[in-house]
């Protein structure tokens, strides 16, 4: 029915319409400007920037540790993501191998962060498509994660958990048990959610058949993540490359095979089964050791020898005043978010500061695709799609 | 990743194709990175592209970052990623400062006559847009101009994308300070502004 009506003859003329800034279903700081013709959409410009808040200008200005927080809250909803990108492409700087311990928490960390973000994401997008209960059983998980976060480094969200080096703190008795019971329930909710919305008939109409955009399309627009996945490419960073602890689990690939936003939907909800597995195997497999790197010219010495040690206390307050220097050089460090590849470059000048920190964020590259995604399709579908598109205007914007 | 001979290679196989396209190499921290010739930019990245046999079809990020006080001062940084290999590439275009003084600057004759004149705008350093060969450019490369004044030539509406429309300035230079922004709050405005 919706190709008749597209292709009927019409005598209405364009009408641009102003969505935003501020509006919910842009799920955070973003504007269109759309060109109607009736329900239709014809032409789309999405206007981006009002939460930019020079996040790269001012990691200029800071020692290489004390970026990290500045980072955390660029894509803030993925901030694991963000201190890994950027805590990895320091050490490939300075040439520091963590321990293996690290690489396995900080492994667990990124897939609880994945499921977290998924969870935010299934959540606020069924809100958009009216199921809104899916909000409440959503963050109903999500406080799980939460809880399970202010445990291990104090903090719900922005945890500055990754260091230079390792981790900051190794992971708190009962951890292991509570993070065990959130991965054996995950796979259940996942069904449960699956079970509400996989044969609701609203949301089937509302998702199949959508936003179909072509899987060469989307490898020009440089889309990456479960957008390019959804339409039938298995590329994954996490298999791809070499890092953290990812090349010893198993786990798989989910791919769609339309490319419409129902496989979009399908492909993150089969990713978070993923994620739990991974969790799983990194507590099973959770090597003993040391959980940072024992190099004194960039990581703190333990707190219990600032006390007996002289050398342990120069070390202490070279690193707290001035921070470590870097030797002249440039690294690119790309890893796997929960939105696709998500790049850190750092070009260092030898200094304690690095002299240009550089995100590619997914979501900002990935926006471009929302032209293809919605032109010629209803303006409620438009909704939908950016929905599914799943940008973060924090990570857009930085 | 290509090796450090392979990346020789590599540069051999361009240099027969486009002579003079590969100024240096060089392969630190294990990331191998060609440095091109700016007027030469879109021959190096399209002979990369198509040529069978290398495919470095996707272009994951295209950033610029400011080498003051080297000279020439910017790179454009094209990260190519070949995903049948899974091998990386770095392509880097040096461009010089038109606006900076030439006698202080000690600019090579090369890169002065790369700095083409602009109608449009004269002191900005000028390239090639690449949005023709990756659409996944445009974003970026609008980002590059708004935070550096870099000129990409030919991309379809190069304007400013985070920034205000109106913002002065290229507030990612190094020379451009930190805070230099006051803040402006509508009651200072209103009352005694």
């Amino acid at each position: 029915m919706a190709e008749r009506l597209l292709t009927e003859d019409r005598t209405t003329e364009l009408m641009t319409v102003n969505i935003g800034p501020h509006h919910p279903a842009t799920h955070g700081v973003l504007r269109l400007i759309v060109d109607l013709e009736g329900e239709i959409v014809r032409d789309l410009k999405p206007v981006i920037g009002y939460v930019h808040t020079g996040i790269e200008k001012s990691c200029e200005d800071k020692s290489y540790w004390k970026v990290i927080p500045f980072v955390e809250r660029m894509d803030y909803v993925s901030y694991f993501f963000q201190m890994e990108a950027y805590c990895g492409a320091v050490e490939r700087l300075i040439g520091l191998e963590i321990p293996p311990r690290a690489k396995y928490l900080r492994t667990l960390f990124l897939e609880l962060n994945r499921i977290h973000s998924h969870l935010v994401w299934l959540g606020t997008t069924a809100l958009d498509l009216g199921a809104i209960s899916m909000l409440w059983y959503c963050f109903r998980e999500r406080d799980r994660i939460l809880d399970l976060f202010e445990m291990a480094t104090g903090q719900r969200m922005h945890t500055r958990y990754f260091q230079v080096g390792g981790v900051i703190e190794d992971i708190p008795l009962g951890f292991e048990a509570k993070c065990r019971s959130f991965a054996e329930d995950m796979p259940v909710r996942v069904g449960q959610y699956e079970a509400l919305l996989d044969r609701n008939e609203v949301f089937l109409q509302r998702t199949k058949g959508i936003g179909i955009v072509s899987r060469e399309r989307l490898l020009e627009l440089g889309v990456t993540g479960p957008l390019l996945r959804a339409a039938g490419e298995p590329w994954d960073l996490r298999k791809t490359f070499d890092y953290l602890a990812y090349p010893e689990m198993d786990f798989n690939i989910p791919v769609g095979t339309v490319g419409d936003n129902y496989d979009r939907y399908r492909v993150r909800v089969a990713e978070m089964v993923e994620s739990a597995r991974i969790v799983e195997q990194c507590l099973d497999a959770l090597p003993e050791g040391p959980f940072i790197a024992d190099d004194r010219k960039y990581v703190l010495p333990p707190r219990s020898e600032l006390s007996t040690s002289m050398e342990s206390l120069i070390h202490h307050f070279k690193l707290v005043t001035e921070g470590f220097r870097v030797d002249p050089g440039e690294v690119y460090y790309a890893i796997e978010s929960p939105r696709g590849e998500l790049g850190c470059f750092v070009l260092a000048d030898g200094s304690a500061k690095p002299s240009r920190v550089h995100f590619r964020d997914p979501s900002f590259v990935n926006l471009q695709a929302f032209k293809d995604m919605a032109l010629d399709s209803y303006v409620a579908d438009m909704i939908c799609s950016l929905g599914m598109l799943d940008p973060i205007l924090g990570g857009v914007d930085r | 990743m290509p090796d450090a001979p392979g990346l020789e290679l590599l540069r051999g196989e361009i240099e027969l194709d486009h002579p003079g396209a590969v100024l240096a190499t060089s392969f630190d921290r294990d990331q191998p990175a060609l440095i091109v010739n700016p007027a030469q930019i879109l021959d190096v990245l399209r002979w990369l592209r198509d040529t069978p046999g290398q495919r470095y079809a996707f272009l994951s990020s295209l950033h610029v970052a400011d080498y003051l006080p080297a000279a020439p001062r910017f790179a454009v940084h094209y990260e190519l990623l070949n995903r049948d290999r899974v091998e990386r590439i770095r392509i880097k275009a040096m461009l010089a400062d038109p606006a900076a003084d030439d006698g202080a600057s000690g600019q090579s004759p090369r890169t002065d006559a790369l700095a083409r004149p602009q109608d449009s705008a004269p002191t900005l350093p000028t390239i090639d847009s690449c949005v023709e060969l990756f659409p996944t450019a445009e974003f970026q490369e609008r980002e590059a101009f708004d935070f550096f004044g870099v000129v990409f030539q030919g991309h379809p509406d190069l304007t400013r994308i985070l920034l205000p429309d109106d913002y002065v300035g290229w507030p990612q230079r190094r020379d451009f300070p930190v805070g230099g922004e006051p803040v402006t709050f509508t009651y200072n405005e209103r009352n005694y502004g």
